[in-house]
């Protein structure tokens, strides 16, 4: 059920949990989202906002600015994201950190812990994660992430599958797309699709029959066969496949928090 | 929109109750409340109401800019009221004035009473309201703009936050002025109101009134700002609105 600020919970004896606060024996709810009894607490899981990270999230971040020990990233939180030199797989020497990352590079971190002031401790150690090279950077709306994975990444792996190009979904919003421009193109396309109405039923069929309508019939000329452009970037899909698994282990946790909505 | 042109003040009210325009004297203009019209800001919304339009967006919670007005404990709400040189018949002068600085205090000031600012400490939630068009009560339709665009923007608060003007038009207290009457009329009187707690966080006048009328007009404004909360509330339905109940999983 969507509720807005302001409106008032039906409270079955139950405490206020995140997304409500309470006045007078009366809970309501402070931010616009779906309301989620999760007994002894109800609380209202926001539908739209900034990306709040949890930590163990993989998200796309953007240098903002560089320090002798650490780098500051943009990872669309409330707060710029310290990145310490020791986190990375790099042997960063004091005053060296430029020579690896400069103000807007992308790369793939996860967030570590979070402490109450809301600093966010990030690291570029682990599977997956890295500086990223070339590709575009596309952002939603971080709460409609887990419609791009869908379950165990299969909306995901539809989008690869159609369009050959390489993918890095980050939790916080921020999609990294590489391959062809027209791959490029309509992956955006569609990205913007599920951020749009990403709340409607039938979006997996929408995306499937938008990719089938924009499959290339031949950008090179008329007189290539309908198949052979798909052969083209045969070896970018390869690479996607690595993408896709990295998209799975997502997967699970995202469709958690789908179960968490109904 | 039309220039006044008269010199001479123009008939606000009728003998049968009418203004100028053909309202009753507890009818509001026509409003229109689009929520998220803007995409790279984090929430947004445009509002038409008589002949206002106001663009609002909010950025935020985010990194303070400048740093020292960082708070260690909540967030700073920052607001920038402007309007565009073409918004009104002689064009304005573009730029910062005492008029929409003072606007733009009384609205953070509006907001830092119901935003749970506490929830995001050293950060800053920043609120730019742009208007188009202006044809009295800009300040008011500027925060109904603002505070739906918050809520787009995810950023947690008591509750939205209605406003209306009340004033004094040809001796009788009437509900949300347009130009002309702003202009020529006695008293403005514009307010913004909590629903959920029914405090008002917003409240100034210019002109004169009776404390009995005073008081009338606060109980006019205060339904006034039911009537807006509620096309407040359904813009926000629309524009998240989906088919099966539960949002389930597509």
């Amino acid at each position: 059920m969507l509720v807005l600020p302001g409106e008032e919970i039906p409270n079955q004896g139950l405490k206020p949990g995140p997304g409500t606060y309470r006045v007078g024996g009366k809970v309501y709810a402070s931010v616009l989202g779906f309301l989620s009894p999760r007994p002894p607490f109800v609380q209202v899981i926001p539908l739209s906002g900034r990306y709040i990270p949890k930590p163990n999230d993989v998200v796309v971040g953007t240098v903002t600015d560089v320090q002798s020990t650490f780098w500051l990233l943009d990872i669309g939180a409330p707060r710029w994201a310290p990145l310490h030199m020791t986190g990375t797989p790099w042997k960063v020497d004091v005053g060296e950190t430029e020579r690896f990352l400069k103000v807007g590079d992308a790369v793939v971190v996860q967030v570590e812990n979070l402490d109450a002031t809301g600093r966010i401790g990030v690291t570029m150690n682990g599977e997956g994660l890295g500086k990223l090279e070339g590709g575009t950077i596309v952002t939603i709306t971080a709460a409609r992430i887990a419609r791009v994975v869908g379950r165990s990444g299969s909306m995901i792996q539809t989008i690869t599958r159609h369009t050959g190009a390489r993918v890095a979904v980050g939790q916080n919003g921020r999609i990294w797309v590489d391959g062809a421009p027209e791959a490029i193109r309509r992956v955006s396309a569609v990205l913007h699709m599920i951020d749009e109405d990403g709340q409607r039923p039938g979006l997996t069929e929408r995306v499937e029959s938008y990719l089938l309508a924009t499959m290339p019939t031949g950008p090179t000329g008329p007189t290539v066969p309908r198949t052979e452009p798909r052969d083209e970037p045969a070896p970018r899909g390869a690479v996607a496949t690595d993408d896709d698994d990295e998209a799975d282990e997502d997967g699970p946790d995202e469709s958690g928090s789908d179960s968490d909505s109904n | 929109m039309g220039s006044v042109g008269a010199k001479e003040v123009p008939v606000l009210l009728t003998p049968d109750g009418r203004r100028i325009d053909g309202r009753t004297l507890d009818e509001l203009r026509p409003i229109r409340i689009e929520a998220g019209a803007l995409h790279q800001a984090d929430g947004s919304a445009f509002v038409e109401w008589g002949a206002n339009k106001v663009m609002a967006a909010v950025y935020g919670p985010r990194e303070v800019h400048p740093r020292h007005l960082q708070q260690n404990n909540k967030a700073v709400i920052q607001c920038r009221y402007n309007m565009a040189a073409f918004s009104v018949d002689e064009r304005k002068r573009p730029g910062l004035d005492r008029r929409s600085q003072e606007i733009s205090k009384v609205i953070a000031e509006a907001f830092e009473s119901v935003v749970f600012a506490e929830e995001y400490p050293r950060t800053s939630i920043d609120i730019y309201i742009e208007v188009l068009q202006a044809n009295a009560g800009t300040r008011c339709a500027g925060l109904v703009a603002a505070s739906v665009a918050l809520a787009d923007a995810g950023i947690p608060m008591v509750d939205l936050l209605p406003a209306v003007a009340v004033g004094k038009v040809g001796g009788a207290i009437a509900l949300d002025l347009r130009k002309e009457e702003d202009n020529y009329g006695e008293a403005d009187l514009p307010m913004a109101l909590v629903p959920q707690s029914g405090r008002l966080v917003l409240l100034q006048m210019e002109g004169h009134m009776t404390e009995e009328e005073l008081a009338r007009s606060l109980d006019l404004g205060v339904q006034g700002c039911r009537t807006i909360y509620e096309k407040m509330k359904a813009a926000l339905r629309e524009r998240y609105a989906v088919g099966p109940p539960a949002g389930g999983a597509a």
